[in-house]
């Protein structure tokens, strides 16, 4: 803390992005890179606190009060390395990230949090600019790991692991390395050279991708160990009448079509938006990336629904700080459609069914509070309800148990009921953030590390 | 503790009368003494007499038919033999036997005649058969003292050999002193012992001496006087003194001794208590041939560094010596006789009081207080003080009193010691080096992992100390886990706490009273303590212990052919584990003795070379080992012990490894990082300034004392360990083996060196206060949501441990009871208490919310030391506490007397021994106006209480308290630490109501980082062993027994109850509840929620209220209820001490944690009480017994009180009169308030010689008139009263000469003013506030810590004048320009200004009107002349403040008004 007393003097600045109405016309990231004066200002406001309670919102444990103190002092380099001593993918956290760190910063006592997530964006940055530096590992083990799933737990296990001396393999089912950061997030939230630069370290690291390849049990039994990192890409479905109509979609098949579009890649028969009114049943992220991805393909109107009750524009007496604020939230994507005036968000809506013959017309709900049935226009419907848990079948046939709610069962360390399979991330954690996909990741990786080291 | 005294007919006339005198002194000095449980048992009082000749002529003929020999001729063994008849005789066997082995004479044994009817049980229970066996003289007469030494020396050797018994013991064994004492009241020895009553019994030399035991149990035999001394005050160098003199039997060889020396080992007497072994070293030194005032000098050295002035043979003299010995340190007023020579000396620091009056008639009394015999006032011829390091001898043989200057001058006159040391003392500075090469980045970086050196550490400890040569400064105590409890490796000095003084002896003030401090050592071979050569100097002489890696350089090349350096390698093999680490130090300690046997001067120990296979051993381990392995081969004295370790980085590192037994420290790792850093210039000054702090908390002043004084307490290490490697340290909590510490040595080691591992890199530790337990707490009283609170109290309790008690589980045979019939939570809530905050470390509103919530349930909020808006008193917002610190800011006559409970704090958990600093930007107007000083200027604390040195200190503090406040209880605030219990029992036994025993883990203000961490042990431990000594010594039932120390849950305060504990006290929970975050950023007045702030845009962000703590109380309660009825208890008051209701869990899991946790053995600390005794407090507040004189004053001034009408009154005083106005003063306060009455009301005439704290508290109103003299703390706490001491009209001396006053006088005044016409001692005016004093001379440190009111001096002054001085002004005739001010504060050194000539003219007048001072009629004769011989001494820091304050305000400056309150 180079100034006891800057949180005082300089007030908070959030990040800058993009003008809305402009970036609703293109694919690239929203946020504008910030300048370097700015932030390490910005940084100035950390205090230090004897309990850091940002740490209690990473599930990492960033050093974040260190980072930002080597931010204010203009140690943007020394700051990477502080950064990535718990965070392998500071570039990816930085900008999709959440952060519940700001959320319980203290300064967030008075709203005025420290801008966490624009520093460690900043760092990660310049550290894409100066170019990622590989760190093999100098000596080799001999131990060989299979990761499957190339998400951001697997990526993490394999980085960490690939430090380690082991030889990785990762095997990826899709066309490309990345699972949900390369499909499942817009470019215009996630450009993917980021991410391609960070896989192109780990490629010189020694970690090898095999991308297009669903590995069987007898695949898998030449490793020492096995992550399974496989997700929980079953989506929430609505069982409804008129379910079957086209034109209602899951998001995630929806927003995959459009990453594969910006890549560059043939989509046949992509679902778009454009001219169409569209309905996004879900107030999530994903959700809302299905709006801004709308708007960006010329949607004429979206209408976003979520079955809960309108949350408060503050916190409440039952959700004093420094809980997660259950607070009204406006998207990027939000702001674009207000921009665009293409929005309406409407809460305490319980879809009924899809309305249509052949394709759906409108969509039938019943408002909970008012008890009121109405029918909502629409042409294209996208469910974004969340997932209910991974694929099962490599993990059964690994041997794995998987708990009530249908994940891999894994106790502390990430391990599973079978001795030398591990599993990470959404597939044993069910949906979550992608820092909870890292730190399981890297707890993975140090149990599978203990385990095969201890076997001479 | 103590109260002693002499007193000598110069002459040498012998007379029956001087033994009533030395009776009467010893009556006079009882309020000094204490009393245990039973009031009839003293701790011990004593006499040492001439032998009186003529007396044992009659007795020997009439009972036992036996004719003496001449005087000179014979010498009496004055024996305590056992109570078993058989035993006696064979005692009384052996003693024959060895005078008769010593070719002398037996003559005959003698009953001592004894009353056992005037002693109290439990002194006729433990009384010897006292016999006195008289033996003619064989032996020269010359030699016949040392003879009869040996035979004393020999007997008690033998007879633990052959008869051994606790009784048998030998009081003196001389041709020329008889020593009677033992466990009478001093008013009773004379009783007790017929032979003192009988006129036959002469002396021209009485030694008397009344014991207040605090160190040690009270037993016959530890009664003063010894042989040759009598003590008040405490050696603290203890332990390294008994070791040293120990590791140099060796080498001891003296002719006079001859082969007899095998009788005299060893030289120290175990068991026996400090000032018993002090006797035992003098009594030594003597016999073998030095004067008595020699050894005495050596032993207990003046303070000689570089800045005191002093002549050079007599610098030389000491510095010789300290290449012999090290001193006995500690607060030591000393008094000694051989019975030709009697005299008196005080330690350096001279804390202990020591007075004497010579009389026309030829007799020097000298006592702990003035007026322990009344003399005619014209008979007095000179009436003085003792100053600190100084002596005063009477030699009765040569009719002459010798003054310090004579007696030092001849013994230093006594070898040519500066041509000795000149010739052989090593200058390091003066060899040459080589060019320094900074070690490669990627060895250091290894190292740094190999040595567990953290990024934290490194960015928080070593960073400030080598950019700025500070030690770092955190807040709100500390919460991590103790070492042995922590899952991650830890360096093995982690496992060792500091130890600290308290109330037994005064801390230092290293920074304000640097000049006794010294930080000198010698390294090097000594010689034969018994010879005195030239050679015995050879050693390298440091300014401090710690060598740059460039001073390795020098010391390795020095080649100095007679100065050998020798290093032995501290490493052993990685791929070992326990039998590895044992033989490495096998290996060490065998390289070590071989070295010395080969004529290494040094031996440094090693751990360079550390590689993958070799690691290092601890270094702390490594350094004890090889000293205790020398000790014992017989080989320490012949070298000095340097460490060269990568280890050590912190200040308690290296103070760990000089106190066990490191000469030096070369700290190369730390070194290396600190040039990188900053500079090692700065972190070697750090690590001065954090050892200078270290020695001073314990107060210690020299560094050659602590060498090897092992002050450590260790937490959690083997007895096994201990006994073998670190004999004598104090633990009370046996846990890990040799095993433990090789695997923490090689799981940092391996992370170092392993490959494919992650990096190894020390994580945080893991903190009780966790971001998920504030919120839980936070959640539950802010949203009223209990739920949340039991998740809170999980995560506390059921957490990781962090905390001896989370080791253990509550257990019951007990049936359990219904809930309901557990008292209730508004009961239980009443015992709560809330930790003691100054407003000022917090903002006015949180303290306010806090005090409202306790007031509100009953239960009690603290003021804290910072004083309280007198505005609050008799309001929902006021504290019932009011605490009494080293400061005493706004203790108002008021503040005292509008309190429920005034507690006095000794130490606070986060810093024990040391004093608080509020900085002066924090120092706003309203804090200012309360704590009576001056917006903007820094607040210094001292590390003492001024009016507490001794134990007899405080329970004088205790009965002032109690006369100025009869209503409220007073409570004293001790920090746990091994001891604690023993300073409890004292606490009691001086009459406190409550003693309050604080964990080391408290603490809300800012401190230093190393005090926070490495300071105090757990409440558990502390309480625990309270609890047992006050049980066992049957005073628990008189006090009640507080804890506080991170204190949260109800289980929390279950397992205090069963430990003792009756009153719990919290102080970072109820923060908690009020918003704190714990920021840790107290210190930097930046507190983001508005609680440790006094910046108005933060305070508006607190967000607590009354009814957010009051929840978090009721809480706590309905959870300890919970906890009862599972227990089966109905109230706390049955769980208080059931200690048998704890029981140790079962420690389940792996890993380093779990492992060491179960290594930790809780025998001693859960002992199940003795349920014969009473557990807990079943008295109401001890009543004492105020003066008589007191109440009487009180009485004669009811009118005065009620209709102000003026009343005057005459009384006449003595020394056991103390506190003389106090209960007026508080009765005035009460009815008046700060106002008090108009000045003059009323007024007290006294004469005679006043008792301690005389005038205290005085308020407005009260006019006090002294004629006569006074003994310490006149006009303590003065709050708006007048008063004068004058001397008595007939008295022939100079009064400006003379002390009328003793020491401390006005220390925490307020306002008022006082005139002296005559001298004062040391502190004159410390911590004064606000009063406005004239005064004819001063003694060392006067005005010291003033931080108002006008001092106005019309004589000498002592040293270090007005050092910490931040506010007032003083005023100084100084017409040879001799004023030496304290150099380590900013002051202003002015002639006056037209202005002061008016204001000092005036005072010297008001000064005359009121004692008809000589003096100041004198200098009012011709003021224009005097005035030009005034100088002005104001503070920078204030000058510039009221500057400051009257531009803003373009008023004129405060200074110099008479009432700047």
């Amino acid at each position: 803390m180079t100034h006891p007393r800057g949180f005082l003097q300089i007030g908070k600045k959030k990040e800058r992005e993009r003008d809305p109405q402009e970036r609703a016309r293109d694919w690239l990231e929203i946020t504008l890179p910030g300048s370097s004066d700015e932030v390490r200002e910005q940084a100035t406001r950390c205090m230090d606190c004897g309990v850091p309670f940002c740490h209690r919102g990473c599930p990492l444990g960033n050093l974040i009060p260190e980072w930002n103190e080597l931010v204010s002092e203009g140690r943007v380099e020394d700051a990477a390395v502080r950064l990535a001593a718990t965070n392998n993918f500071p570039e990816i956290t930085g900008r999709v990230c959440p952060a519940p760190c700001e959320a319980s910063c203290v300064l967030a006592l008075e709203e005025q949090s420290v801008t966490i997530k624009t520093i460690e964006r900043t760092i990660a940055d310049a550290e894409l600019v100066r170019g990622l530096v590989p760190r093999p590992s100098p000596h080799r083990t001999g131990k060989s790991v299979a990761v499957v799933g190339s998400g951001p737990a697997g990526l993490a296990a394999a980085q960490e692991l690939a430090r380690s001396g082991h030889d990785v393999t990762v095997f990826e089912r899709d066309d490309r390395i990345g699972g949900l950061l390369r499909y499942g997030i817009p470019d215009f939230k996630l450009d993917k050279t980021s991410l391609d630069a960070r896989l192109a370290q780990m490629r010189d690291e020694g970690v090898v991708f095999r991308a297009r390849t669903s590995p069987s049990k007898d695949d898998l039994a030449p490793f020492d160990a096995i992550i399974l990192a496989i997700g929980a890409r079953r989506p929430r479905d609505l069982a409804v009448p008129g379910r079957e109509l086209a034109g209602v979609h899951f998001a995630m098949e929806y927003l995959e079509q459009q990453n594969r579009a910006v890549a560059g890649d043939p989509v046949e028969a992509q679902i778009v938006a454009t001219g169409k009114r569209v309905v996004v049943i879900g107030g999530g992220d994903t959700g809302s990336d299905c709006v801004g991805t709308a708007i960006r393909q010329g949607a004429k109107s979206i209408v976003q629904l979520e079955i809960m009750a309108r949350p408060g524009d503050a916190r409440g007496a039952k959700n004093p700080w420094p809980e997660w604020p259950l607070v009204l939230r406006t998207s990027s994507s939000h702001e674009e459609a207000a921009a665009t005036g293409a929005l309406g968000r409407e809460f305490a809506i319980a879809t009924s069914g899809f309305v249509g013959e052949g394709s759906v017309r409108a969509l039938a709900a019943t408002r909970l509070d008012t008890k009121e049935d109405i029918e909502i226009p629409c042409d294209l419907v996208l469910l974004a309800m969340g997932f209910v848990g991974p694929e099962p079948d490599l993990a059964t046939s690994l041997g794995c148990e998987l708990d009530a709610r249908g994940n891999v069962r894994v106790g502390a360390d990430q391990r599973t009921s079978v001795e030398n399979v591990f599993s990470a991330g959404d597939a044993s954690r069910g949906q979550s953030l992608v820092v909870w996909a890292i730190a399981d990741g890297r707890r993975a990786a140090t149990a599978v590390h203990a385990l095969i080291c201890s076997k001479r | 503790m103590c109260g002693l005294g002499f007193i000598a007919e110069i002459n040498g006339n012998p007379s029956h009368d001087l033994v009533d005198k030395g009776l009467e002194i010893l009556k006079r000095l009882a309020h000094r003494g204490a009393a245990g449980s039973d009031p009839e048992s003293g701790d011990g009082a004593g006499i040492l007499l001439q032998i009186p000749h003529a007396f044992f002529q009659h007795e020997l003929e009439r009972r036992i038919e036996k004719e003496l020999p001449l005087p000179g001729d014979y010498g009496v063994i004055q024996c305590f033999l056992s109570r078993d008849k058989a035993r006696c005789q064979k005692q009384m066997r052996i003693v024959e036997s060895v005078v008769r082995y010593h070719n002398q004479i037996v003559i005959g044994w003698r009953d001592v005649p004894v009353d056992p009817s005037v002693l109290g049980p439990l002194a006729n229970g433990s009384r010897p058969t006292m016999k006195q066996l008289f033996v003619a003289r064989v032996a020269p007469v010359q030699h016949f003292e040392r003879t009869l030494f040996m035979i004393r020396k020999r007997a008690g050797r033998l007879v633990l050999q052959q008869a051994p018994d606790e009784d048998f013991y030998i009081a003196s064994c001389s041709s020329k002193t008889i020593v009677y004492k033992g466990l009478a009241l001093p008013e009773k020895l004379a009783a007790f012992y017929g032979d003192l009553a009988d006129p036959n019994v002469r002396t021209s030399i009485a030694v008397v001496h009344s014991r207040f035991s605090t160190n040690t149990f009270p037993t016959w035999q530890r009664a003063h006087p010894y042989r040759l001394i009598a003590h008040n005050g405490e050696i603290n160098t203890l332990r390294g003194n008994q070791t040293w003199m120990g590791a140099r039997e060796a080498l001891l060889e003296s002719p006079a001794f001859a082969e007899h020396i095998a009788d005299f080992k060893p030289i120290i007497r175990p068991g026996g208590s400090d000032s018993a072994s002090l006797d035992n070293v003098v009594d030594f030194l003597v016999a073998s041939g030095r004067p008595l005032p020699h050894v005495m000098m050596m032993l207990v050295p003046e303070a000689w560094s570089a800045q005191v002035e002093m002549s050079r043979d007599k610098r030389a003299f000491y510095e010789y010596h300290a290449a012999l010995v090290e001193p006995w340190d500690g607060p030591a007023a000393l008094v000694f006789s051989d019975g030709n020579l009697v005299g008196a000396t005080l330690d350096r620091n001279g804390l202990r009081p020591a007075k004497y009056v010579v009389t026309k008639s030829g007799l020097v009394v000298m006592a702990s207080e003035l007026g322990v015999l009344d003399f005619e006032p014209e008979d007095v011829l000179e009436k003085g003080r003792l100053n600190p390091g100084k002596m005063l001898l009477v030699d009765v043989a040569k009719k002459t009193i010798v003054t310090d200057d004579e007696i030092k001058r001849e013994m230093a006159s006594r070898q040519p010691y500066e041509t000795w040391v000149e010739e052989n003392k090593i200058d390091l500075a003066s060899l040459p080096t080589l060019p320094k090469t900074p070690m490669p980045k990627e060895e250091r970086e290894t190292l740094e992992r190999a040595f567990g050196y953290s990024r934290e550490l490194v960015r928080v400890v070593l960073g400030p100390m080598a950019t700025k040569g500070e030690e770092p400064t955190g807040s709100m105590g500390n919460d991590t886990a103790l070492a042995v409890l922590s899952d991650r490796p830890q360096p093995l000095f982690r496992y060792f706490k500091q130890q600290f003084a308290q109330v037994t002896n005064p801390p230092i003030d290293p920074i304000r009273e640097e000049l006794v401090m010294s930080l000198t050592s010698c390294v090097g071979g000594e010689g034969n303590l018994l010879g005195e050569t030239p050679r015995q100097c050879r050693m390298l002489e440091l300014p401090h212990p710690i060598l740059t890696n460039d001073d390795m350089t020098r010391l390795d090349t020095s080649g100095l052919p007679d100065f050998r350096v020798a290093r032995v390698a501290s490493l052993f093999e990685a791929s070992g584990g326990e039998e590895a680490l044992s033989a490495g130090l096998e290996e060490l300690c065998a390289a070590a003795i071989a070295a010395v046997s080969e004529g290494a001067s040094i031996v440094v120990i090693s751990d360079r070379g550390v590689t993958k296979e070799r690691a290092a051993i601890p270094s702390l381990l490594a350094c004890s080992a090889v000293h205790h392995a020398l000790i014992r081969a017989g080989k320490r004295m012949r070298c000095g012990i340097v460490v060269e370790s990568a280890e050590p980085r912190e200040v308690t590192d290296v103070a760990l490894l000089i106190g066990f037994g490191a000469g030096a420290v070369n700290p190369y790792l730390a070194m290396e990082i600190a040039s990188e850093l900053g500079s090692e210039k700065n972190y070697v000054k750090a690590l001065k300034k954090g050892l200078l702090k270290i020695l001073a908390k314990m107060g210690i002043s020299a560094l050659s004392s602590y060498q090897g004084a092992q002050i450590f307490e260790a937490i959690g290490i083997s007895e096994g360990v201990i006994e073998r490697y670190f004999p004598g340290t104090a633990s009370r909590l046996s846990g890990i083996g040799l095993g433990e510490i090789a695997r923490e040595a090689l799981l940092r080691h391996s992370g170092a060196y392993a490959e494919g591992v992650y990096a190894w890199r020390a994580e945080g530790e893991r903190h009780a206060w966790s971001p998920d337990a504030i919120a839980k707490l936070q959640r539950a009283v802010r949203a009223e949501d209990s739920e949340s609170y039991e998740e809170f109290a999980k995560i506390v309790n059921e957490g990781p441990h962090v905390n001896l008690r989370s080791l253990w589980d509550l257990q019951s045979s007990r049936p359990p009871v219904p809930i309901d019939q557990v008292e209730p939570a508004n009961v239980i809530v009443r015992r709560f208490a809330t930790g003691a905050m100054s407003f000022g470390s917090i903002s006015k509103e949180a303290h306010e919310n806090l005090a409202i919530a306790m007031n509100r349930i009953g239960g009690k909020s603290n003021s804290g030391e910072g004083g309280e808006d007198a505005e609050r008193y008799g309001t929902d917002r006021r504290s019932a506490i009011k605490q009494v610190a080293s400061a005493r800011f706004g203790v108002t006559t008021h503040y005292l007397a509008s309190a429920d409970e005034l507690q006095i704090k000794i130490a606070q958990g986060a810093k024990p021994g040391e004093g608080g600093q509020l900085p002066g930007h924090k120092v706003d107007e309203v804090i200012a106006r309360v704590r009576h000083a001056t917006p903007g200027v820094t607040l210094i604390s001292p590390p003492p209480h001024h009016d507490i040195y001794s134990i007899e200190d405080l329970a004088q503090l205790v009965f002032d308290l109690k006369c100025v406040n009869p209503r409220a209880r007073v409570s004293v605030k001790l920090v746990s630490e091994s001891g604690v219990g023993t300073v409890a029992a004292g606490v009691v036994k001086a009459h406190a109501d409550s003693v309050h025993v604080a964990g080391h883990d408290g603490g809300t203000g800012a401190s230093p980082l190393s005090s926070i961490h490495h300071a105090g042990t757990p409440w558990e431990l502390g309480l625990a062993e309270t609890q047992q000594v006050l049980v066992s010594s049957g005073l628990r039932s008189r006090a009640r027994v507080q804890i506080d120390g991170q204190l949260k849950t109800g289980r929390d305060v279950a397992f205090a109850a069963l430990l003792g504990a009756e009153e719990f006290g919290f102080a970072t929970a109820p923060l908690i509840a009020s918003g704190c975050v714990m920021m840790r950023k107290c210190h930097l007045n930046t507190c983001p929620v508005g609680i440790a702030t006094q910046d108005p845009v933060l305070r508006a962000r607190f967000r607590g209220t009354p009814e957010h703590v009051v929840r978090y109380f009721f809480y706590v309660a309905e959870e300890l209820r919970a906890i009862m009825a599972g227990l089966g208890f109905r109230t706390v008051d049955e769980m208080v001490g059931r200690t048998q209701h704890i029981v140790p869990k079962a420690i389940q899991g792996e890993g380093l944690g779990a492992e060491k946790a179960r290594a930790l053995d809780f025998g001693d600390v859960l002992q199940a009480p003795d349920e014969d005794q009473p557990l807990r407090c079943t008295t109401k507040a001890a009543q004492l017994q105020p003066s008589e004189l007191d109440e009487r004053i009180l009485d004669e001034a009811r009118l005065s009180l009620k209709y102000r009408e003026p009343t005057t009154m005459r009384v006449s005083v003595t020394n056991a009169d103390r506190a003389i106005g106090a209960r007026l003063a508080g009765e005035i306060a009460r009815v008046y308030g700060e106002l008090g009455l108009p000045d003059g009301t009323i007024t007290i005439e006294a004469t005679g010689t006043a008792g301690q704290s005389f005038g205290a508290f005085a308020a407005k109103g009260m006019l006090v008139v002294l004629e006569g003299d006074a003994n310490d703390y006149v006009g303590k706490g003065l709050s708006g009263g007048i008063i004068a001491a004058l001397p008595p009209r007939r008295s022939k001396f100079r009064a400006c000469d003379n002390v009328i006053v003793g020491n401390t006088v006005l220390y925490g005044a307020t306002s008022g003013k006082a005139f002296f016409a005559g001298r004062a001692g040391e502190r004159f005016a410390v911590r004064n506030s606000g009063a406005t004093v004239v005064v004819e001379g001063v003694g060392d440190h006067a005005c010291e810590y003033m931080t108002g009111g006008t001092v106005v001096v019309l004589g000498s002054a002592g040293r270090n004048f007005a050092a910490g001085m931040s506010g007032g002004v003083a005023y100084v005739f100084d017409p040879s320009n001799e004023l030496a001010l304290n150099e380590a504060t900013e002051l202003e050194r002015a002639p006056l200004d037209a202005e002061d000539v008016e204001i000092v003219r005036g005072l010297v007048e008001e000064h005359v009107q009121y004692t008809r001072s000589t003096r100041g009629a004198a200098l009012l004769a011709d003021f224009a002349t005097a005035q030009r011989r005034f100088v002005r001494v104001v503070p920078l820091e204030y000058k510039r403040a009221l500057a400051k304050k009257q531009a803003s305000e373009s008023a004129p400056p405060a200074f110099g008004g008479s009432e700047t309150a």
